[in-house]
């Protein structure tokens, strides 16, 4: 081992290779994350009144009550959304990709889909079917007399959170799901194991990689999330203390930056300390035989109960969309189980006028998924299979990305490009639309990295060295070996990553700079800010779902296809 | 494919116009206008305006107010805006003082000098009221109905213990209109009784949202009952046929909405041209649609008004009672946010704890009258109203002082920072309320 280490070593230090890569990676990271934010957060360590650096902000910080309740409440709401996230996910995962289970893949696509829905407009579906006088507990007034507080407080922002980003935990776990050896699941049955003991020991440790990935995505997410809690009115969590001080005119105080600067420094705890759990513990399988799944088939009674589940969990997971179609074929729908009428009137509205907003929506939101991806696996590679000194930094600075608040990187990127002329048109650097790509790159890039990571965990490392010591290049063994076996990591990173980017709305809103420019979110938010009714703006959302979900349908069945292309040439 | 079709109609417009010579010195070229105000109104302005200037294309940013501030300073090295149009006048003036404005004298004649007690236009002339809007309050009648809930009139109503966890209002922090509502609440009846009733009043919300619109929002769709709101938030969803009413209580403010040219406009003329029209009688006029249904600042636009329209100009009554002192309003207009932030906003359940616990024992004293409960109540009641600090205070610069960045010079000693201020307030608010639910549970186990 260490031998081979050695030598792996000293070819790293031949090859100029990895470092190339490793210095390109750091500049993009610099220039797009790094530079744009430095320069906003700088005011937290700045002393008001003289300019001089100091940390005084800081102490006020953990001297307030009012920040400090935030604090918990966002620890609270974040670690209770994993959980709850968990529970939806897990039964959807294990079902759907160890039985023998029609519609298998119908329902991994809609368990992606709750990612489709900006969260603004999910918070407002939501609100209209479980609030306090929404359809279901209406309906639970009128015939039982009482009414269930799903929408109250914290436990409002906790619900909605977790269907939303329940399907981070989805899509990494069945990946990992997928790349277990069959070997294993069998050898266990063949020493008596079964059941739930067998998901427990066997399948759920090796699945492990996936499963912590999805969970920290969901936990720091939900930690730094400003649309729900901001459309609940819960605003005495950290995300939405940092907007209100941000954004609001007159109030230029510093804890606004104050707090984005602890929600980056958790956020960067919470993946170390995932990064510890998964420490010292090999999960890579080294077989690939016919893809490693072992579908069981179940008995009659447990594909009822089985079917039972996935249907309830289903429809809650998808009561925003039912909500949404609702509200876009309503008339008026106040104060009642469901809407007075229906009328195709505001698809009429907003057909004409949406064109534009799709196609650089698919445009932005694809690109920055593609570059997503090829930045996420060259960055899980560099750290995990080179020796360059500082790799883990790539990885806890793309990472940190997460944290950071996009009205921050919004208000970055006007400071930091706004004086740069575009070559040839003299306009601002800042108004051109790559810039747009470029922001939501940067703000998905550690969705893409950590199911790449997650992926690579699962590749052994003596495939690679079997590839190069029959003579294959870095190169070639890189592209020919490790990222077909990472295909399914890196689908699942390239669908979350194109999924949310084209339904962001926090960094785009600061950065648009001409309505030919504008992406659906934009749009979204425009038709919504209207009291004569929000039919329209549910209508292009209702479009954004189908057409994102087109999308991510369709990348899922091609990259589904060379995969099994690739797996017959075997 | 709009972009063909705007194309081929932008041509069309352009071959039927050049027909006509009075066009010949028209303006043309590309107008960006940044506003806050919603599609509904911005696109029927850019419909009547591209129709009498087919030659200026218009492109509308949609921002809220603060982010569109917030744009144009980070913007004006290289600015491309050349209007901003929003409600609030606040915004204006930290605009007018970030010298991010351009003086423009609109030509449009019969305007007035004033709607209710309110300059329409800046003296200045760096920005231009277009149309009006007085504050009031709106109420869902299929949840009034429901509820069993009486109409409010006035903001005192909403005090009754009848409306608890009914109403619903926006941070002043958050929205300039409704920083205008409690400021103006805080003119029309003392800094002191004012706070009395924004408290009283705080102590029934049901929430207190983030965005402005948030509130005829959640009357429209019936989360909740009641919402302090700007006047055409309720006027446009009644006219779009929610179950919604509305009332001006007598103590409200009728502000114009703005319009302003940015410094170093790219195309000036354009921008003048447009703010021309929007205050010449076709431009009024699109005011009255019912998605938009705000005041227009014309008065003999109201001729083509519905029945019912409110009228400032006739009806004498809306927004009399307070002579608004802008300038007051300016002095501690940071303060008073914050101090409602601090006192209210994240504060809310020890207020409504305190307030439930007042309205228990008093219904429990009307029915059975006890001396020391009622002193004791009183006690509870001037808890919850008591303030951190003075109305002189709050226009002290030195405590305003804390909550800018700018300062006149480096020996302004600015005697605390905004957290230290704020944590202060904070700490009176919870222990006041505290010690107020304490002393009304005692009135109510007296009465009992």
């Amino acid at each position: 081992m260490t031998s081979l280490a050695l030598t792996r070593e000293s070819i790293a230090r031949v090859r100029p290779g990895p470092a190339v890569a490793a210095v390109l990676i750091a500049l993009f990271l610099l220039l797009f994350l790094v530079v744009p934010v430095v320069q906003v957060i700088f005011v937290a360590f700045q002393d008001k009144t003289t300019g001089a650096f100091t940390l005084i902000n800081f102490a006020d910080f953990f001297r307030n009550d009012l920040f400090m309740r935030s604090f918990w409440n966002s620890f609270y709401v974040s670690a209770m959304s994993v959980v709850v996230a968990s529970a939806l996910a897990l039964p959807l995962a294990y079902l759907t990709t160890r039985f023998e289970f029609r519609g298998a893949v119908l329902i991994q696509s809609l368990g992606i889909i709750p990612l489709i829905m900006p969260p603004f407009i999910g918070a407002v579906a939501m609100q209209l079917l479980f609030g306090r006088n929404g359809t279901v507990n209406l309906l639970l007034r009128d015939h039982f007399g009482i009414t269930i507080p799903f929408m109250e407080g914290l436990n409002g922002v906790i619900f909605v959170q977790s269907i939303h980003y329940f399907p981070f935990i989805l899509i990494n776990l069945s990946a990992s799901l997928k790349n277990i050896d069959r070997a294993m699941e069998e050898s266990a049955q063949n020493l008596g194991c079964h059941g739930f003991r067998l998901f427990r020991r066997i399948v759920f440790p090796l699945a492990m990689p996936g499963y912590v990935a999805g969970a920290s995505l969901v936990f720091i997410k939900v930690f730094d999330d400003l649309g729900t809690p901001l459309l609940l009115n819960v605003n005495d969590m950290l995300a939405p203390q940092a907007y209100l001080r941000i954004s609001s005119i007159g109030i230029a105080d510093p804890m606004g930056y104050v707090i984005s600067v602890v929600l980056i420094v958790c956020s960067l705890l919470a993946l170390w300390v995932s990064a510890l759990a998964m420490k010292g513990k090999d999960y890579a399988t080294v077989q690939r035989g016919g893809g490693g799944l072992a579908r069981r088939r179940m008995k009659p009674l447990e594909l009822v109960a089985a079917y039972a589940v996935v249907l309830l969990i289903l429809v809650l997971v998808l009561a925003p969309h039912i909500g949404l179609t609702l509200l876009s074929f309503a008339t008026i729908w106040s104060f009642s189980p469901f809407p007075d009428a229906f009328t195709m009137k505001h698809y009429g509205t907003v057909f004409l006028e949406s064109g534009q907003y799709i196609t650089n929506t698919l445009l932005y939101a694809s690109l920055a998924a593609l570059l997503d991806v090829v930045i996420g696996t060259a960055i899980a590679y560099l750290v995990l299979r080179s020796k360059l000194p500082g790799r883990q930094w790539l990885d806890y600075i793309a990472m940190a990305a997460l944290a950071v608040p996009g009205v921050v990187l919004g208000i970055g990127y006007l400071r930091s490009f706004y004086d740069v002329p575009m070559p040839f048109t003299g306009q601002p650097l800042s108004g051109f639309w790559l810039i747009l790509v470029f922001a939501l790159a940067i703000r998905r890039l550690p969705y893409a990295l950590r199911a790449c990571t997650a992926a690579l965990q699962q590749v052994s490392n003596s495939l690679e060295e079997a590839a190069e010591n029959l003579g294959a290049t870095k190169l070639r063994t890189i592209s020919r070996v490790v990222v077909p076996l990472m295909s399914g990591g890196i689908l699942a990173g390239f669908v979350t990553s194109f999924a949310t980017a084209a339904v962001e709305l926090s960094a785009t809103i600061m950065l648009v700079h001409s309505q030919s420019d504008a992406p659906l979110a934009y749009g979204l938010y425009v038709y919504m800010q209207s009291a004569a009714g929000r039919g329209p703006g549910a209508a292009l959302g209702v479009f954004a779902v189908v057409i994102v979900g087109l999308g991510t349908y369709l990348s899922h069945v091609i990259i589904e296809r060379g995969r099994r292309e690739r797996g017959q040439d075997h | 494919m709009s972009r063909t079709l705007h194309g081929v109609a932008a041509a069309l417009a352009v071959l039927l116009a050049s027909s006509t010579a009075a066009f010949a010195q028209d303006p043309s070229g590309k107008l960006v206008v940044v506003t806050s105000f919603p599609k509904d109104l911005t696109s029927a302005f850019q419909q009547a305006f591209q129709k009498a200037y087919p030659k200026v294309t218009l492109e509308v940013l949609n921002r809220n107010t603060n982010a569109g501030v917030k744009y144009l300073q980070e913007t004006a090295s290289n600015n491309g805006t050349d209007l901003f149009w929003a409600s609030a006048p606040d915004a204006f003036e930290v605009l007018k003082g970030a010298n991010l404005l351009q003086a423009y004298k609109p030509k449009v004649e019969g305007i007035p000098e004033k709607v209710g007690a309110y300059p329409i236009n800046d003296p200045e002339g760096m920005y231009a009221g277009f149309a009006a809007s007085g504050y009031g309050i709106m109420w869902n009648s299929r949840y009034m109905k429901a509820n069993d809930l009486p109409a409010p009139k006035e903001w005192s109503d909403l005090a009754k213990p009848v409306y608890y966890d009914h109403v619903a209002i926006s941070a002043p922090s958050r929205s300039g209109t409704t920083h205008l509502t409690i400021e103006t609440i805080l003119q029309g009846e003392g800094w002191e009784k004012g706070w009395r009733t924004n408290k009283e009043i705080a102590g029934n919300y049901r929430t207190i949202t983030e965005r402005s619109f948030g509130v005829p929002d959640g009357v429209n769709s019936g989360s909740f009952g009641i919402g302090i709101v700007i006047d055409f938030f309720a006027l446009s969803s009644q006219a779009s046929g929610f179950p919604v009413e509305f009332v001006y209580p007598t103590v409200t403010t009728i502000v114009p909405a703005n319009i302003g040219i940015v410094k170093n406009a790219p195309n000036k003329a354009a921008a003048e041209t447009f703010v021309d029209f929007i205050l010449s009688p076709e431009g009024q006029e699109v005011l009255l649609q019912p998605a938009i249904r705000r005041l227009p600042v014309n008065p003999a636009t109201y001729a083509k008004a519905p029945a019912d329209y409110p009228n400032p100009f006739k009806d004498t009554s809306l927004g009399s009672q307070v002579n608004f002192d802008v300038e007051v309003s300016q002095a501690r207009y940071n303060v008073v946010d914050a101090l409602f932030d601090q006192l209210i906003t994240f504060q809310l359940d020890g207020l409504k704890a305190a307030t439930r616990a007042i309205h228990q024992a008093d219904a429990a004293l009307a029915k059975k009258p006890n001396d020391k409960a009622k002193a004791l109540l009183a006690e509870a009641r001037d808890l919850v109203a008591a303030m951190p600090v003075t109305a002189q205070e709050a226009a002290d610069p030195q405590l305003a002082g804390a909550f800018t960045v700018e300062r006149k010079s480096a020996t302004d000693a600015v005697p605390e920072r905004q957290a230290q201020v704020e944590q202060k307030w904070a700490a009176f608010a919870k222990d006041n309320y505290a010690a107020a639910r304490k002393k009304a549970e005692e009135a109510l186990a007296l009465a009992r």
